[in-house]
């Protein structure tokens, strides 16, 4: 039997929000976390959570595990508990919860809106596409395959503090990875809407994001570079 | 973008930078203190005779400019991390959370005249 804490919280039942300890039969499987909620859903059909792919590529089932976030889905329960004998599922820090361990990811999105998470190039369309050369396609490695799980941005402590102000490192990622794209041609104006003292510069380099990114990204080896190009296009 | 009116419409990248340079010129001024101290342990005039040497007199002006400064950037951000609506009424209570822009501003007034009141002060050591 595994024992598990899940964080409860139904805002038209519920006072406030309490941790509700279960037993969920494993047969001794080294499940992903989110089995175990589908089991516990199973049960008790008003357990709530997001969840699409189960397989790590929407984003939907980003969550705090045993004070880690991460995807449930490709969370190994022995990854998760690390030898201990409990999991502990909370929503992500930092966002409203809607009910269970659903968040309101407005602000979230909100950031990325801000950084404008498309190409932008004024000059006329060629026939076909616009091209790139393997170097040039090689820098967007690293950045492109962010799913937007919001695990990095609800692991930071500077997007906790100011999440209506800084962008956060899943924002910061992909406004670099618009920066880096050899395809764009708005480098200076996205370069002038993030020199504020907000945006980019209320992170403190303190690196929760790398060490939570189900994906293996690093955001802020990003927020360096938009630092430097910052840097670069002021003197 | 936003809340130039606070930051006296600076860029975050010169913060950044001032915060840099002035740590630098800290932690400079620093050794140079440490190394005299452990080095030659100076009575009294000899302690005078180098504050009455411009270079030193210089030096540690801009020592007490970078530490105004170093401290102005570092409160105003912590104070723009803390002193806000939503961490002061999760923290607080409401109550304080609706007054968290009249605390900001005392904060930052607060910080603003001890800074002021050092660099003056130094200076008047300096040159007095
Ligand atoms: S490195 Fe920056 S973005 Fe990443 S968690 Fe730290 S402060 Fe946040
Ligand atoms: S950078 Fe990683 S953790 Fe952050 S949103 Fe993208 S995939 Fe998720
Ligand atoms: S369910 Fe899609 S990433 Fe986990």
């Amino acid at each position: 039997m595994l024992n598990v804490s899940i964080y409860r919280y139904n805002p038209e039942t519920d006072a406030e929000p309490y941790m509700q300890d279960l037993e969920v039969d494993t047969a001794g499987k080294d499940l992903m976390v989110l089995d175990v909620l589908e089991l516990i859903k199973a049960e008790d059909t008003t357990t709530s959570y997001r969840r699409s792919c189960r397989e790590g590529v929407c984003g939907s089932d980003g969550m705090n595990i045993n004070g880690k976030n991460g995807l449930a889905c490709i969370m190994p329960l022995s990854e998760a508990m690390k030898g201990g004998n409990k999991l502990v599922l909370r929503p992500l820090p930092g966002l409203p919860v809607i009910r269970d361990l659903v968040v309101d990811m407005s602000l979230f999105y909100k950031q990325y809106e801000k950084v404008k998470p498309f190409l932008i190039n004024d000059t006329p369309a060629p026939a076909i596409e616009r091209l790139q050369s393997p170097e040039e396609r090689e820098k967007l490695d690293g950045l492109y395959e962010c799913i937007l799980c919001a695990c990095c941005s609800t692991a930071c402590p500077s997007f906790w503090w100011n999440p209506d102000r800084f962008i956060g490192p899943s924002g910061l990622l992909q406004a670099y990875r618009f920066l880096a794209d050899s395809r764009d041609t708005s480098t200076e104006q996205r370069l002038a809407d993030l020199d504020d003292p907000f945006s980019v510069f209320r992170c403190h380099g303190i690196q929760n994001c790398v060490s939570v990114c189900p994906k293996g990204l690093n955001p802020t080896k990003a927020i360096g570079h938009i630092r430097n190009m910052l840097l670069t296009s002021a003197t | 973008m936003v809340t130039s009116v606070t930051n006296f419409g600076r860029s975050g990248l010169s913060d950044w930078l001032m915060q840099r340079v002035t740590g630098v010129i800290l932690l400079a001024y620093t050794v140079v203190i440490a190394g005299v101290l452990l080095l030659c342990s100076p009575d009294y005039a000899q302690w005078k005779a180098l504050f009455d040497e411009t270079w030193m007199k210089t030096f540690t002006l801009a020592a007490i400019l970078s530490i105004a400064s170093h401290a102005w950037i570092g409160l105003w951000s912590v104070s723009t991390d803390y002193l806000v609506r939503h961490v002061l009424t999760i923290k607080l209570g409401p109550a304080v959370g609706a007054q968290a822009n009249l605390l900001r501003w005392a904060f930052q007034a607060a910080s603003a005249v001890v800074l002021f009141t050092y660099v003056v002060w130094g200076i008047q050591i300096l040159w007095g």
